[in-house]
């Protein structure tokens, strides 16, 4: 079980430092309850990262394709209501259009140390059985030392031309 | 009102450099009438050309950037309007041709009673200028000046359907001349 120190929680900070080895100056990006206070908002003063707020999460899927075709790395932040308002775009954007659209979903309200499909909340359950049926990689991070993830999964997505997403499984402190 | 695709030769009389990212209709006339590596079609689901554009023209400050994108189209992704005037690449130019259907999908009417229109919607957006052409006279004039404007820019070009080029989607959406874009365009 999942603990409620702060030691057992996922630093934002290594987040952030994992996104920035994996290449990734562009965020793309709609708040989200999950990532919105201790990661977006730090990114969005750092100035390391350009930040592109968006209205809509599948304006985001098109604007890290069309960053990908200018040469630039990119990380689309959103919720998984957002994911999965965004599905025609990840289905015709991302895998049909072999762009390597790297998204972090934040898991709103996921059980701590839960896996996503064990959730008790319907709209969390079906996030990786859609992933799976889209062929779309996914990853889940929660835990510290779960953020080293994050490179390999960017890496692999620009290397195969293929959407990823990292499922954000609980607040980082 | 202008035939689209005389207004697009005049577009293509006055290119240079630009990347032009282009939706449907105008996508399937622009390939035939301004072949080029620089030509973005690779859109990948209806109303996204503008936030492809976007995407490009803040990869590429450097690289003007012009959108033919649909009225339906836009409807569909009218919030990419207030992100692009938030983040305010000056290199953006966003056509809209405005033929008052879904032409692709049967020409059916696009629900436009109310009135409104989209240069007011991108003004209110916050969108730097904006302009509406209906003739083809007055599209040639203007637009060596609207190409070297600070934008964003949103020019509503008021069109119907003109010479009748074959639909190629296979090449609009084709990911091999997407990495030749991608080729080109980093060697520009």
């Amino acid at each position: 079980m999942a603990g409620d120190n702060d030691a057992d929680r996922l630093k934002a900070r290594d987040l952030i430092r994992e996104i920035k080895r994996a290449g990734i100056r562009f965020i793309v990006a709609l708040p989200d309850r999950t990532t919105s206070e201790n990661v977006l908002k730090a990114m969005i003063k750092d100035p390391d990262f350009q930040v592109v707020q968006v209205c809509k999460e599948d304006e985001g899927v098109s604007i890290c394709s069309g960053l990908y075709a200018a040469g630039h790395r990119s990380l689309l932040l959103m919720q998984y209501t957002g994911l999965l308002d965004s599905i025609n775009a990840v289905r015709g954007v991302a895998v049909q259009g072999k762009n390597p659209v790297c998204m972090m979903v934040g898991m709103l309200q996921k059980e701590p140390g839960v896996p996503p499909t064990e959730s008790k909340r319907y709209g969390l359950r079906i996030i990786e059985p859609i992933l799976d049926a889209m062929q779309i990689e996914h990853h889940n991070i929660e835990a510290p030392g779960t953020e080293d993830k994050v490179v390999p999964a960017v890496e692999r997505a620009y290397a195969e031309l293929m959407p990823v997403a990292m499922l954000i499984g609980r607040e980082p402190v | 009102m202008m035939k689209r695709d005389e207004m697009l030769k005049v577009l293509a009389r006055h290119r240079t450099d630009e990347i032009v990212v282009a939706v449907y209709k105008a996508a399937q006339d622009w390939i035939h009438i301004a072949p080029s590596d620089l030509n973005y079609t690779f859109t990948g689901a209806m109303g996204q050309g503008s936030s492809h554009a976007l995407g490009l023209a803040l990869g590429r400050p450097d690289k003007r950037v012009v959108v033919l994108d649909g009225d339906g189209s836009l409807l569909m992704n009218l919030g990419s309007l207030v992100t692009i005037a938030n983040a305010a690449p000056k290199n953006f130019v966003h056509c809209v041709c405005e033929n008052g259907t879904y032409e692709t999908n049967g020409a059916v009417p696009i629900p436009t009673h109310s009135g409104f229109t989209f240069t007011g919607l991108a003004r209110e957006a916050g969108y730097a200028n904006t302009y509406t052409f209906d003739n083809l006279e007055d599209w040639d004039r203007n637009l060596d000046t609207l190409l070297k404007e600070d934008g964003p820019i949103l020019v509503d070009l008021k069109v119907e359907p003109g010479e009748d080029y074959p639909e190629n989607f296979p090449r609009l959406y084709s990911t091999e001349h997407r990495d030749r874009f991608r080729k080109v365009l980093a060697e520009s």
